[in-house]
């Protein structure tokens, strides 16, 4: 940071540039490592005004130079300095880690995971080795207990990439942004807290997170999204889009950016033309541990079929093979030098893993099934406590034993054509609309069951099983709570039967989202649930609607999750399994839990072109109702009765008129002695001394006027 | 002096009407047309804030109930309310048909005093009750709004509880039918003004100069008579306004309020406060909130007019509603009752969430002056016009709403014809009224 400083200052301010490279010539002594150029560089005099400018970027290139060179030279130094001192190393721990897994319907998942590790702050004060600086000022600042913000974009494929395993539980996400936060703070300061966080954060992520500022964007779930959560926060923005200018930022916070290590494998267009995109940043920030801040990024890609189509069999086609070099157009050259661990695993699901068992004897990656196209250093086998089916695979592959010149290329070629079932959640969820038009519609959750729990539970009569659900509406979206309906099996049922738990906080209009938390009980012999709910669409001023309006409104995501279930892998008790914290995440507990689909709501819209034409018609009608309503009123009939003598005096209306016209023709000269005696005998008199009066009034207002708008 | 055969079955036949298109409340599915239910009167609201008062929760919470808590009590437990309505549509008609055989007594009495009863029979006269009545039941829009379960047949019967309860110099009553719409709807707070002079000059007369040009010219002629005229003569008050009843009016209404609030904030108890009441519930009418399309100019205009003007149009629109009051006051303050008509048509055509309960109501108070305002202009067109109306209206909406070929213009540009049709009613209106006293003031006179 001072480093930073310092050149920023010396590229744009030219009166403290003598300042600054006796600052860095100060640095450099005391690293014992420059050599003699710098201060050639920096004991050049002053040079002449007309060569200021060349002189100064050539002054300004060597000052660059020089400071990459000093960094060079004085981070080794610094860092062995910390490792002498005493237990630095354990202080701040960075590793690296990536999971391959064929997926049953021919793509590839690659799940890279990042972990960062920071003591408390009060241990090693501001300043940071290896732990972004960034995240360490963001949880200090704002208090975060917890904190989880996803960039996804497309969704996940919950029936053949996976229900119940902790990847889908943990790293499967919402399309769009998702951000929670659990705050360490009172509860009155929470809400301001998190409008700062969200603007700190979207200028951090370059992302319009700064939008779930507004109250209407954001709620607070009481039980339906995390247990215990009082100073929870969450929210939703489903249209986000996601791109690389998201994840530059996210690069950034680790310590070897994507320049060496597994980041490098991350290659621009081949990660963003996969089918699903999830980049997730967690923090976990306690006293006793200090900051935890984990950053993955979940990939589903499509190897390159055509090479494969040759190779066909009998039995069906051969699933495609990949490589990393074929998938990210990359290999692995070695590792982060600054992480901890670095590993790269290969994934065999338990379908596949039973697949496999049932053709060929057990184990081994030299089977006549596929062939690995590097040799892996350990195969870590997970214990299934249940029964005694078979469980996942892990191959495992030290990067640190890869370098440049032997570079590290993980791939799957498949010899027998195989198929196999991913494991499933207990029910897949899927949400939709119903109904036409733009006035209103329903809402409907649809629960079908995959029979796995079948498996977890047995299959007794009297057992259920619990389901919560978490949704929220925007406010345009008028739920009519009491018209929530549940079918099983296509019968309608009593509400109060299922439900166990219900937390509602209604929509109040442009102020607050709608939340529903609802926690159900269903028999476990169920084929399928649906839950409907009526709602209105609401009308929003033209202000209120996006750009393109006509392409609707988003709802976020609901999730639903299925409290008896628990997705969790359990290894051999192994101490290399401690060192890694991608196998430690996945031996924790999680809540299985699946988002449904983001649903479109168009809404009607008015007229964007009318405002004006809106504002003069109504104004218009009002004038009319008023003008002539108090027309009548005024009218009197002494005037009328006045008035009705006068015109049967007068000779007739035409006549008048023509009169008048011609006498307007002919001017006011020849008025007096062209038009009718009677008019031209009272106009003149009358007129005169009206005219005058007038005029008179007219400046006299004008002088009065005049005097006083000087005077003010 | 024309009598209407047969009243009674024809009440009855409106009645059964009803009843019968009751029972298909699926296919008509009126309740959720934006012409009949507002945000106001909806009955679907109104179970959704019952429901969040059952999961002990305010009912406002959540902008969807903006009623009185008060009508949560009463209907938010039954189920079939429909029923309900055809009973309150029924009392409302009798209501106006008291009024109407109060106005008609007063009106015979008058003018006999005026010795003008040849006039009277002269021109083919109809019972203006019973007339008033059956056009109050048999308008489509009241039985749509009657079928379409909504509250607003509440908010009338109130109102026309108030009138009626003025008319017959019944203070507590007129101050319980008053205060009680005002709290259901705001809008009738504006009848004050002809409740208190319903009730201190008694119901429509001939304008007070032409009693007292008779009685001078009576005096002048004979004045040993005239103390006599005037004791025979009981229905009439030539004297000036009487101070009793209407504070009466006041004391009641006083005490009424102060009943309203204190079971409002009973059943409103741990759920959130009056405060909350009033600004869900009357804070809901002034700010015109809900930009939903419905009958009125309003929702569209909020919608579209720029964000810095909207307090502006705000204060403009409804002080609209109050600026025409003391002129209209000042002219028709012999004729209270056609007073209470025109502010209602005007509310209902300035108020911000307007419904065809709304005409409903003025259309049929209309009726009582079908005497006087026989000679009016443009009838036909009125007619022809509202007709119009009401079948483009929900054509335009379904064009634009369900199909989505039209838009928002189309459904607006109706909104407008109604608009401009309910002005027209009313200068008409009033204008006739005028003109009917000019001729009786000429007759008198020559």
């Amino acid at each position: 940071m001072y480093m930073y400083a310092c050149m920023h200052v010396s590229m744009h301010l030219k009166p403290y540039m003598n300042r600054c490279q006796a600052l860095i010539m100060l640095r450099l002594t005391t690293s014992n490592g420059g050599s003699d150029a710098p201060y050639t560089a920096a004991d050049t005099p002053p040079p002449p005004p007309p060569l200021l400018m060349a002189t100064h970027l050539h002054r300004s290139a060597a000052l660059l130079l020089l400071l990459i060179l000093s960094h060079v030279l004085v981070r080794p130094v610094l860092a062995s300095g910390g490792h002498d001192g005493g237990g630095g190393a354990e202080e701040e721990e960075f590793s690296e880690e990536l999971l391959l897994k064929p997926l049953s319907d021919r793509k590839v998942l690659a799940h890279f995971h990042f972990q960062s590790t920071a003591l408390p702050s009060a241990t090693n004060g501001r300043h940071h080795r290896l732990f972004p600086k960034a995240i360490a000022q963001l949880v200090e600042k704002f208090q975060i207990k917890e904190m989880e913000l996803s960039f996804t974009q497309g969704r996940w494929n919950y029936e053949n990439w996976g229900g119940s395993d902790p990847m889908s539980s943990t790293n499967a996400k919402p399309p769009g942004v998702e951000l929670w936060t659990l705050f360490d703070l009172p509860v009155t300061q929470v809400d301001a807290t998190w409008k700062n966080l969200t603007h700190s954060l979207s200028g951090l992520f370059c992302a319009s997170i700064n939008f779930l500022e507004s109250s209407t964007a954001y709620s607070a779930p009481r039980w339906g999204f995390h247990p215990n959560s009082d100073n929870l926060r969450y929210g939703a923005l489903p249209r986000e889009a996601v791109c690389t200018e998201n994840l530059t930022p996210w690069l950034k916070l680790l310590p070897c950016r994507d320049k060496a290590g597994l980041a490098s494998l991350l290659d621009r267009p081949s990660i963003y033309k996969g089918y699903y995109h999830s980049q997730r940043l967690r923090i976990v920030s306690t006293k006793v541990t200090g900051i935890v801040l984990e950053q993955t990024l979940t990939v589903v890609l499509q190897p390159n079929v055509k090479r494969n189509n040759p190779v066909s069999s009998t039995e069906g086609s051969l699933q495609p093979n990949w490589s990393m070099s074929a998938v990210f157009k990359k290999k692995i050259t070695g590792q982060c030098v600054l992480a901890k661990a670095s590993r790269v695993f290969l994934e065999l699901e338990e379908g596949l893993v039973a697949e496999l068992e049932k053709r060929v004897f057990r184990d081994s990656w030299s089977n006549p099934l596929f062939e690995l196209s590097a040799m892996p250093d350990r195969e870590i086998k997970e214990i299934n406590a249940l029964q005694d089916q078979s469980g996942s695979i892990l191959y495992e592959f030290k990067v640190a034993n890869y370098n440049e010149y032997e570079p590290l290329d993980v791939g799957m070629m498949w010899k027998v054509p195989l198929v196999w079932s991913c494991p499933h959640a207990p029910f897949h969820v899927s949400r939709f609309l119903m109904g036409s038009g733009n006035e209103r519609g329903s809402l409907a959750i649809s629960l079908q069951s995959t029979q796995s729990h079948e498996q977890f539970l047995g299959g007794s009569d009297a057992c259920t099983l619990q389901v919560v659900v978490f949704q929220v509406v925007p406010w345009y979206v008028k739920v009519y709570h009491h018209t929530l309906q549940i079918f099983i099996d296509g019968k309608p049922q009593t509400v109060s039967d299922v439900i166990e738990k219900l937390q509602v906080t209604p929509s109040e209009d442009k102020l607050l989202p709608g939340t529903l938390e609802l926690m159900l009980r269903f028999p476990c012999s169920m084929h399928s649930a649906t839950l409907t709910l009526d709602f209105d669409k609401g009308f929003l001023h033209i202000d209120e609607y996006p750009p393109d309006a006509n392409q609707g409104f988003d709802i976020p995501s609901a999730l639903v999750s299925f409290p008896g279930f628990q997705s969790s892998r359990s290894y051999h008790e192994d101490d290399s399994l401690k060192n890694s914290p991608l196998l430690l995440k996945f031996q924790e507990k999680h809540v299985m839990r699946s988002y449904t689909e983001v649903l479109l709501v168009p809404l009607t819209t008015p007229d964007f072109s009318m405002p004006y034409n809106v504002i003069t018609f109504t104004c218009t009608v009002l004038a009319l109702y008023f003008g002539s309503l108090l027309n009548v009123l005024r009218r009197r009939i002494g005037e009328e009765e006045r008035e009705l003598k006068s015109k049967a005096a007068r000779p007739g209306l035409i006549p008048l008129l023509l009169a008048k016209l011609s006498s307007k023709l002919k001017g006011r000269t020849d008025e007096s002695s062209q038009s009718s005696p009677s008019l031209s005998s009272s106009s003149p008199s009358i007129l005169g001394p009206k005219l005058l009066f007038k005029v008179i009034l007219i400046a006299v207002l004008a002088v009065f006027w005049n005097y006083y708008l000087n005077n003010g | 002096m024309t009598r209407i055969r047969c009243y009674w079955g024809w009440v009855a036949a409106a009645i059964a009407f009803r009843i019968l298109l009751i029972c298909f409340p699926k296919n008509l599915n009126l309740g959720s047309r934006p012409e009949v239910a507002t945000p106001l009167t909806s009955l679907r609201r109104l179970a959704e804030g019952y429901w969040l008062k059952q999961a002990s929760m305010s009912p406002y919470a959540g902008s969807m109930y903006h009623g009185s808590p008060l009508l949560l009590s009463i209907l938010g437990p039954f189920t079939i309310t429909s029923l309900m309505f055809v009973i309150v549509d029924f009392v409302t008609a009798m209501l106006i048909r008291a009024t109407g055989q109060k106005l008609m007594l007063k009106c015979h009495q008058s003018l006999q005093f005026l010795n003008l009863s040849k006039l009277v029979e002269a021109s083919g006269n109809v019972e203006a009750g019973n007339f008033a009545s059956l056009v109050f039941l048999w308008n489509p829009l009241t039985i749509v709004t009657c079928v379409g379960s909504t509250t607003a047949p509440i908010d009338n019967l109130m109102a026309v509880l108030a009138i009626y309860g003025a008319c017959s110099c019944l203070a507590p009553l007129a101050a319980f039918g008053w205060v009680i719409a005002t709290h259901l709807s705001l809008y009738p707070a504006i009848l004050i003004v002809p409740l208190i002079l319903l009730l201190g000059h008694g119901p429509d007369a001939p304008p007070l100069k032409l009693f007292q040009q008779k009685n001078n010219s009576a005096s002048g002629s004979s004045p040993s008579s005239h103390s006599h005229t005037k004791s025979t003569q009981t229905g009439i008050q030539i004297d000036y306004f009487s101070w009793r009843p209407v504070l009466h009016f006041l004391l009641w209404a006083s005490i009424w309020s102060c009943y309203v609030l204190v079971l409002s904030s009973i059943s409103l108890k741990g759920l959130g406060g009056l405060l909350e009441m009033f600004k869900k519930t009357h804070g809901f009418i002034l700010t015109v909130v809900d930009l939903s399309p419905n009958i009125g100019v309003l929702w569209y205009f909020f919608a579209e007019v720029f964000d810095f003007f909207r307090n502006f149009f705000l204060i403009v629109f409804n002080m609209n509603i109050l600026f025409m009051l003391l002129p209209l006051a000042i002219r028709l303050k012999h004729r209270p009752c056609f007073l209470a008509f025109v502010y209602l048509a005007i509310s209902s055509m300035l108020k911000s969430y307007p419904s065809v309960g709304d005409s409903a109501l003025y259309l049929g108070l209309l009726g009582l002056f079908a005497n006087e305002l026989a000679g009016m202009q443009f009838s036909f067109f009125l007619f022809c016009g509202y007709i119009g109306v009401s079948l483009l209206s929900p054509v335009m909406h379904n064009l634009w709403i369900w199909r989505g070929t039209g838009n928002a213009n189309f459904y607006f540009a109706t909104g407008i014809a109604y608009a401009c049709l309910q002005t027209v009613l009313i200068v008409e209106s009033v204008s006739t009224m005028l003109k009917y006293d000019r001729m009786l003031r000429k007759h008198i006179t020559t």
